[in-house]
């Protein structure tokens, strides 16, 4: 089944709010390799005028994570998931996550494109914090292998 | 602390050797909520046409970036990042996976620097338009 060409546009409902926690950002500061004091020490982040430790740059994806699966289990959307290939990746920030933030994640499909068979879809989840201020948007382009 | 006035287009400003192993990706698999099998089981891997367990891609952009963070320090953070995920990171059950990141001043503004990223596995670059744009701090906060 190919992907569900009018799924250009849709704008799904936020997924319930995730609070970042400072063991949580240690924990993927870690897996990432980490080593700034920015990262890990409360101290370190607030005489660099954070509020309280500061995830790495790409963090955002947890939060963006509950987006994704949204869109993979929409009934009409054609994707299957064992054909998804990640493609490209970004994060526009605002300002950094730090331990403490609530943010809320809405996405959105930007764009359905085919090329050679296989389909590319562009999902924007826009990320806000408990104030409904905007602190990231995560993009991904995953790309749907067609029949071979 | 870094300012824009010290670095000039094309100077290397940081680089990097992580080793992964597969206990890498079992701790970034916890870390992220990512569990899919092909980055810990090699049945399921081959079982999906792939040569053996690979890195998650958002393991190798993640690692990618922190050399840049490292130098930045508190004098800047990352406003901006993104990749393309061109070859994947086979990571062997024994002797892991080298990932080489070497991050170069690509652009510089009065307060801000687009760093692009060169990340390479056996010789080849694994991430393309690897780019970094990342703000002085001396407009935030």
């Amino acid at each position: 089944m190919p992907v569900n060409p009018d799924l250009q546009g849709r704008v799904f409902d936020p997924v319930p709010p995730y609070l970042v926690g400072r063991e949580k950002v240690r924990e993927f500061a870690r897996a990432v390799f980490a080593t700034s004091p920015l990262n890990f020490d409360p101290v370190a982040a607030s005489a660099a005028g954070f509020s309280d430790v500061v995830a790495p740059p790409t963090f955002a994806v947890v939060v963006q994570e509950a987006t994704l699966a949204q869109l993979l289990a929409e009934p009409d959307a054609g994707i299957d998931f064992t054909r998804v290939v990640h493609g490209d990746q970004r994060f526009t920030y605002t300002r950094p996550i730090v331990a403490g933030d609530e943010l809320t994640a809405t996405l959105a499909v930007t764009s359905i494109k085919s090329l050679g068979g296989h389909s590319m879809v562009t999902a924007e989840s826009t990320i806000v914090d408990a104030s409904g201020e905007h602190v990231v948007t995560a993009i991904s382009t995953l790309v749907v292998r067609g029949d071979e | 602390m870094i300012s824009t006035s010290s670095i000039t287009v094309g100077d290397i400003v940081a680089e990097a050797t992580y080793a992964l192993s597969r206990d890498s990706l079992v701790r970034y698999a916890g870390a992220s909520g990512d569990f899919n099998p092909i980055h810990y089981r090699d049945d399921v891997a081959v079982s999906v046409g792939l040569p053996g367990v690979l890195a998650h891609g958002m393991l190798t952009m993640g690692l990618a970036v922190q050399p840049v963070v490292e130098w930045l320090g508190a004098s800047g953070w990352v406003s901006d990042y993104q990749v393309r995920f061109t070859r994947p990171v086979l990571v062997d059950p024994v002797d892991g996976a080298t990932v080489t990141v070497v991050a170069k001043v690509g652009s510089v503004e009065e307060s801000a620097a687009r760093i692009d990223l060169t990340v390479t596995f056996n010789d080849e670059t694994v991430l393309g338009k690897a780019q970094v744009h990342v703000q002085m701090r001396t407009t935030f906060a």
